[in-house]
C-alpha cells in the first residue's frame, strides 16, 4: 500500500471538486474492496475522496411510486430496510446472499456497483492481466479460469462482474443517478458496467469524477414472484459461479412480464432479454423454464475450467424461474 | 474433594486459558513488542524457477522511515555452511531451504528481500517500489506431467513408515480376479492456513538471540537456530506461549524466522515480521498424491489382493516422505499384498506434514475403493468392513493393544440411523433432492516420545507444571492442569502451566496427535513423584518444593500395534439441477483409548469433522501451471468451510482400556477423527448420484 491523502469532503459538489483537482483520486465509501485492492498493490490512488459525510445515506420515495437508495446507505440497511423487502424481495434476497453480515455492514450501495473483479490474476501483481495493467495480456484465458465469464468476453478480458446486488438492479430495471463536473445524469444499471472490449481496464461508463448520489428503482409488479438463485461452492462467503436474478410477473399461471438476469457469467450483470421475450404470454411450466434458460447460452463460450457453466447457467435460470412461479407471495 | 471430581481426568473442564484469549490477554508471536524495534516485509519472487539478476532497491530506500533493504548480495554472513545445521527434527532427507542463500529461485513466491523499516507501513509501501530483475528458467509444477521423473523416496524422516512389505503374488492374482476394481485417486495440494500468520520477532543481545515466533516446538525451534547460526544452545532461547492455529504449519520452523533473525542483526534492532496471507501460501503444504487402488475379493466380500500405489508431491531439494499406503495393511487382513510409495519432484517449496498427513489422503483413497469394492461384490459398505475386520495387525502380526473400532461402527451406525439406507445409487431423495449415505473408516498411529516436567509446590499451596511444549489450541494447558490437580489433590485453578519456551524442561514437538500421551505422562509422573515427596516431608508443603522428572517411553521390542481407530458415517443432499452439494448429517465415533477431558476432545473432533467437510467439497490450492504458482492464494478464494456448510455433527466418544499405549492410556485425537471422514461424505456422494468423482475436491461441475 502506498500513502495517498484522505479528503472528507462535506457534500457532494465539495467531493466532486476534490476529486476533479486532486492527483490519482479514488473516492471511498465502505471500502470493503478498495482498502484490499490498495494493499494488495492492485490500485494505488494517490488521493482518498472519503464519502462519509455526504447527505446521501437515506432510502426515500422516488419518482413515481419507486424507491431511492441512497448511494451511502449499507448493504445491510439496504437489504433489511421495510419498504426493500416488502416490494422488492428479489433485492433484499441478493444483497444477503453476498458477502458476510460484516462485509455488509460496512459496504455501500455506491461501492457496490464499483467493486471489482475476483479475478486470480487481477488480484496478483505478479501475473498479466489487461484490467489491471492494460497491454499486459489475459493470464486468465490459457490459465485457471473457473469463475470466468461465458458471455460478451473478449480476448484482452475474460473476468466476471462480482456483485449480487447488481444482477437483481438490472433485473428490477433499476437506475443510477450520478453528478459529475458537467452536472448531474441517469444511467440505467444495465447500461452501467461495460463490456471489456479492448479497454477491459475500465469497468464502467463513469466519467471522470462523476459520483453515484442513488439508485432509482420504478415501481415495480415482480415483488409477489421473484427469487435469486446463487449457485457456488460454499453456503456462504463465496461469489456466485451463476446466480440468476428471475421474476414474473403473472395472471393466473400466464406469464404477463418476466426479468432475468445473470451473475457470475460476464464482465457485467446479464440481463437475458432473449429469455424474457420467450417467456412472454406463455404458460408457467418447468419445461418452459428450462427452454428459457437454454436461450442464455446460445451465444456463450467456454475457457476450459469454465465449460460447466455452459451447462449451469440454463439450469439456474429454469430453477430460478421455477422458485420465483411457486416462490410464497410476500 | 469435591473439585476433584469435577475437575480431574475424564471430566468435561473449560479451557484455562480460554478467558485469557477471548479478552485479548493471550499473546500470539506477532504481537510481543521491544523498545526500538523494526518491522521487516518480505518480497516475494514472481517466477518458480531462475535467478536473481538485479535487485533494484533505490526507491524503496527513498521511503521515509525505511531503515533499509536486505537481499542475499547484502545480508549479514553468520549462516552457517552446512545442511546438517539447517536440518530440524523433522526435516525429511535433502538440502534444507536457506532463505537470501544465493541469489537462485527454487519456487514461486520464494523470499527474495526483506525491507526493514520504523513502521509496518513503510516497509510494506518500500516492499512494492524493490524491482526484481529475473533470468527466468523453466519450472515444472504439474504432478501429472512430472509423474514420469517419479523415484523411490531414499529414506524417510520422523513418523514416515515405508511401506509393508510385498506378500504373495498380487499381480497375478489379481489378474485373474473376477471380482475386482482397479481405480486411481487425485488429491490436490492443501495450504494449512492457520488463522495465526507466521511470525517472529527477534533480538540480538550481544551474542545472545531471544525470538517469539510461532512454532509448535521451541525446543525444534531453538536446536534449529543454534544450528543455522552457528551458536551454542545456551545462546538462544525460544518463546511461543500461544498458537492461532498451525495443523503442522509450524512443525518446521519456516523463513521469517531466519530472516527476522538476520535482520536485527543486520540493523541492530529487535525486528518483527509477519507473513502475509499470500505468504502462507509460500511454504509447506499437503503435498499433491494420485493413488492406484487394486483390490480383489472373494464372493463373500473377503479381500484376497490389496494393492495400493501412490505417487507423492515433493520438492527438488528435499525428499518429502509421508505414510500414504499403509494403513490398508494395518485395517484389512489380505492375502496377496503389494504397497509401493514413490516421490514425485516438482518446482514448488517442501511439503509438510498437515493434519493427519498421509492418513488423510491415503485413507480417503482406502476408503473410496473399499466402497467401490463393495458395489462391486454387493455388500453393503459398512457389512464389507466387517467382514474383513480384524483382531491383529495384519502387517506386523501383533495384536491390538487396543481396537474398540467394531463397537465405533456399530454406535455411530446405529445413530446415524444406517439401516434407513437404500442400497441402490441415486435410490433416495428428500424435499426434492438426491439424498446419500455413506460411510468409511479412520485409524490412526498412536505415537509416544519422551518429556521432561517441572513440577513445582508452592508455599501457598498452588502448583506450577513447567515443559517446553506447546498449546497449538488444541486443550493442551487443560488437560495437563487437569493431570496435575488429580495427582495433586487440589483444583485446576490452583495449577499454573507454563508452556512454550526453550528454557523450560524438554518436550518434543506437538504434532502427530502425540502431546496428550507424551507431555500428559511426563506430568502424571512428575506430579505423583511431587506428590509423593510431599507426603514424605510434610513441611515441605510450607517450604515449597519442586521435582523435574522425565519420563521415557521403554526401549523393548513392540508387543503389539498401537492405533486410534473411528467410524465416519456422512448423509449428503445434492440438488438435482444445480448439483449443489451439502453435508447434512455427520456422525463420528471415535476409539482413541481414554478421554481426558470430553469437552476440548469433542472440539478436536468437530474440528476433523469441519475439515474433512473441506477437503471432500471445497479446499485445494489451485496451480497455474504456466506461472508455477498457487494462484488463490487468500481466504476469499481459498474455500474453507463456513459454519453454513457444516451441519450437527454428532461426536461419539466409544470407551477404550489400553494398557499399553502409555502411562495415562490415551491416543491422541488431532488427526485420527479426519481420517477417513472425507471418503465417507465422498461415497454418500456415490449413493445419492451414482457418480464416482475421483478427483478431489467435489465441486458441482463434476455432478451436472
Amino acid at each position: 500500500m502506498k500513502p495517498f491523502s484522505l479528503t472528507q469532503p462535506k457534500d457532494a459538489d465539495a467531493a466532486i471538486q476534490a476529486h476533479a483537482k486532486l492527483p490519482d483520486a479514488q473516492f471511498i465509501g465502505g471500502g470493503t474492496n478498495l482498502l484490499d485492492l490498495m494493499k494488495y498493490g492492485v490500485m494505488e490512488p494517490k488521493s482518498l475522496v472519503d464519502l462519509q459525510d455526504l447527505s446521501f445515506q437515506e432510502i426515500g420515495e422516488g419518482s413515481d411510486g419507486g424507491l431511492r437508495l441512497g448511494a451511502g446507505v449499507t448493504n445491510a440497511e439496504t437489504a433489511e430496510h421495510p419498504k426493500v423487502k416488502k416490494d422488492y424481495p428479489l433485492l433484499s434476497q441478493a444483497i444477503l446472499s453476498g458477502a458476510s453480515p460484516q462485509l455488509r455492514n460496512m459496504a455501500t450501495n455506491g461501492g457496490n456497483l464499483l467493486q471489482r473483479t475476483r479475478c486470480y490474476y487481477f488480484y496478483d501483481c505478479a501475473t498479466a492481466c489487461n484490467k489491471r495493467r492494460p497491454g499486459s495480456g489475459c493470464a486468465a484465458l490459457k490459465g485457471f479460469n473457473r469463475i470466468h465469464a461465458i458471455l460478451g468476453a473478449s480476448d484482452h478480458c475474460i473476468a466476471t462482474h462480482p456483485s449480487d446486488m447488481c444482477v437483481a438492479l438490472v433485473a428490477l430495471d433499476a437506475v443510477v443517478k450520478v453528478r459529475g463536473p458537467e452536472g448531474e445524469r441517469e444511467i440505467a444499471v444495465e447500461e452501467f458496467h461495460r463490456l471489456p472490449g479492448e479497454n477491459p481496464e475500465k469497468d464502467t461508463v463513469l466519467k471522470e469524477s462523476e459520483l453515484i448520489l442513488s439508485i432509482e428503482l420504478p415501481s415495480s409488479n415482480f415483488s409477489k414472484h421473484s427469487h435469486y438463485l446463487k449457485v457456488r461452492d460454499r453456503e456462504s462467503y463465496a461469489f456466485a459461479l451463476v446466480s440468476v436474478a428471475a421474476a414474473l410477473q403473472l395472471s393466473g399461471g400466464r406469464i404477463v412480464d418476466s426479468r432475468v438476469a445473470l451473475g457470475g457469467v460476464a464482465h457485467k450483470p446479464w440481463r437475458a432479454r432473449a429469455s424474457e421475450d420467450f417467456l412472454k404470454n406463455k404458460e408457467c411450466d418447468r419445461d418452459l423454464f428450462l427452454e428459457a434458460g437454454k436461450l442464455v447460452v446460445k451465444d456463450a463460450r467456454g475457457y476450459g475450467d469454465n465449460d460447466f457453466k455452459l451447462e449451469l447457467a440454463p439450469r439456474a435460470v429454469a430453477e430460478a424461474l421455477l422458485q420465483a412461479w411457486k416462490g410464497q407471495e410476500s | 474433594m469435591k473439585t476433584k471430581e469435577k475437575q480431574g481426568v475424564g471430566q468435561a473442564h473449560i479451557r484455562v486459558d480460554g478467558k485469557k484469549k477471548v479478552m485479548g490477554q493471550a499473546r500470539y508471536a506477532g504481537e510481543f513488542t521491544l523498545d526500538g524495534m523494526l518491522y521487516a516485509y518480505v518480497v516475494s519472487s514472481a517466477v518458480a524457477r531462475g535467478k536473481v539478476s538485479g535487485i533494484k532497491t533505490a526507491a524503496a530506500e527513498r521511503i521515509e522511515g525505511v531503515k533499509g533493504v536486505m537481499t542475499h548480495a547484502n545480508r549479514p554472513s553468520i549462516l552457517s555452511e552446512n545442511d546438517d545445521d539447517w536440518r530440524d527434527q523433522i526435516a525429511p532427507l535433502g538440502r534444507p531451504f536457506r532463505p537470501l542463500w544465493n541469489n537462485v529461485i527454487e519456487f514461486s513466491h520464494q523470499p527474495l528481500a526483506v525491507v526493514v523499516a520504523d513502521t509496518f507501513e513503510a516497509a510494506r509501501c518500500a516492499a512494492s517500489l524493490v524491482e526484481i530483475e529475473y533470468e527466468r528458467g523453466v519450472h515444472t509444477t504439474d504432478m501429472v506431467a512430472a509423474r514420469k521423473d517419479s523415484y523411490h523416496p531414499p529414506s524417510g524422516k520422523i513418523a514416515y513408515n515405508p511401506p509393508p512389505e510385498t506378500e504373495g503374488d498380487p499381480e497375478a492374482v489379481f489378474a485373474t480376479a473376477e471380482r475386482k476394481i482397479d481405480v486411481t485417486y487425485h488429491t490436490p495440494d492443501h495450504h494449512h492456513n492457520p488463522m495465526e500468520p507466521h511470525a517472529t520477532l527477534a533480538h540480538w543481545n550481544g551474542d545472545k538471540l531471544k525470538v517469539w515466533t510461532k512454532t509448535q516446538g521451541v525446543m525444534n525451534t531453538h536446536g534449529f537456530l543454534a544450528g543455522a547460526f552457528g551458536l551454542d544452545e545456551e545462546q538462544v532461547e525460544v518463546v511461543c506461549p500461544f498458537v492461532g492455529g498451525a495443523f503442522g504449519c509450524g512443525l518446521r520452523p519456516q523463513y521469517q524466522l531466519v530472516l527476522a533473525a538476520l535482520a536485527s542483526k543486520a540493523f541492530n534492532a529487535p525486528v518483527r515480521l509477519t507473513l502475509t496471507r499470500e505468504q502462507m501460501f509460500s511454504f509447506g503444504h499437503r503435498p499433491y498424491t494420485i493413488q492406484r487402488l487394486r483390490l480383489a475379493a472373494d464372493e463373500s466380500g473377503r479381500l484376497n489382493v490389496f494393492m495400493h500405489d501412490a505417487d507423492g508431491e515433493t520438492s527438488k531439494f528435499e525428499h518429502f516422505t509421508e505414510t500414504v499406503v499403509n494403513w490398508g495393511a494395518s485395517l484389512y487382513p489380505a492375502e496377496h499384498r503389494k504397497c509401493t510409495y514413490n516421490l514425485v519432484p516438482l518446482d514448488l517449496y517442501t511439503p509438510l506434514d498437515m493434519r493427519a498427513p498421509g492418513g488423510a489422503t491415503g485413507v480417503h483413497a482406502l476408503e473410496c475403493a473399499m466402497d467401490e469394492l463393495s458395489y462391486e461384490v454387493g455388500v453393503d459398505p459398512l457389512q464389507l468392513r466387517l467382514i474383513n475386520y480384524t483382531e491383529t495387525d495384519p502387517a506386523s502380526g501383533l495384536p491390538f493393544s487396543s481396537k474398540e473400532l467394531k463397537a465405533c461402527y456399530q454406535r455411530a451406525a446405529d445413530s446415524f440411523g444406517w439401516s434407513r439406507r437404500k442400497p441402490e445409487p441415486r435410490s433416495m431423495t428428500r424435499d426434492g433432492k438426491r439424498l446419500g449415505m455413506g460411510m468409511a473408516t479412520g485409524i490412526w498411529e498412536v505415537m509416544y516420545m519422551g518429556a521432561t516436567v517441572k513440577a513445582e509446590w508452592k508455599p501457598d499451596g498452588t502448583a506450577v507444571i513447567s515443559t517446553a511444549s506447546a498449546d497449538i489450541g488444541t486443550g493442551t494447558y487443560t488437560i495437563l492442569a487437569q493431570i496435575a490437580a488429580e495427582e495433586l489433590d487440589i483444583s485446576t485453578d490452583q495449577v499454573e502451566v507454563r508452556l512454550g519456551d526453550s528454557s523450560l524442561p524438554q518436550a518434543p514437538i506437538e504434532g502427530g496427535s502425540m502431546t496428550a500421551a507424551s507431555v500428559g505422562s511426563a506430568v502424571k509422573k512428575a506430579s505423583s513423584q511431587l506428590r509423593k515427596e510431599l507426603d514424605e516431608e510434610s513441611s515441605r508443603r510450607k517450604s515449597g518444593h519442586s521435582v523435574t522428572v522425565q519420563n521415557q517411553p521403554g526401549e523393548e521390542e513392540e508387543t503389539h500395534a498401537k492405533y486410534a481407530h473411528s467410524a465416519s458415517f456422512a448423509e449428503v443432499e445434492i440438488h438435482p439441477v444445480t448439483g449443489s452439494i451439502r453435508v447434512s448429517k455427520l456422525v463420528i465415533a471415535v476409539a482413541a483409548g481414554k478421554i481426558l477431558n470430553p469437552k476440548t476432545a469433542r472440539s478436536q473432533i468437530l474440528g476433523c469433522a469441519t475439515w474433512g467437510i473441506g477437503m471432500a467439497l471445497q479446499e485445494e490450492s489451485v496451480l497455474d501451471q504456466a506461472y508455477g504458482r498457487f494462484m488463490n492464494h487468500n481466504l476469499a478464494e481459498y474455500h474453507v468451510p463456513v459454519n453454513a456448510d457444516v451441519p450437527d455433527t454428532e461426536v461419539i466418544f466409544v470407551p477404550e482400556e489400553d494398557k499399553e499405549v502409555n502411562l495415562l492410556g490415551v491416543k491422541g485425537l488431532g488427526e485420527v477423527g479426519m481420517v477417513g471422514l472425507s471418503a465417507a461424505i465422498v461415497n454418500a456422494v456415490y449413493h445419492a448420484t451414482g457418480k464416482r468423482v475421483r478427483h478431489l475436491p467435489i465441486k458441482l461441475d463434476s455432478l451436472l
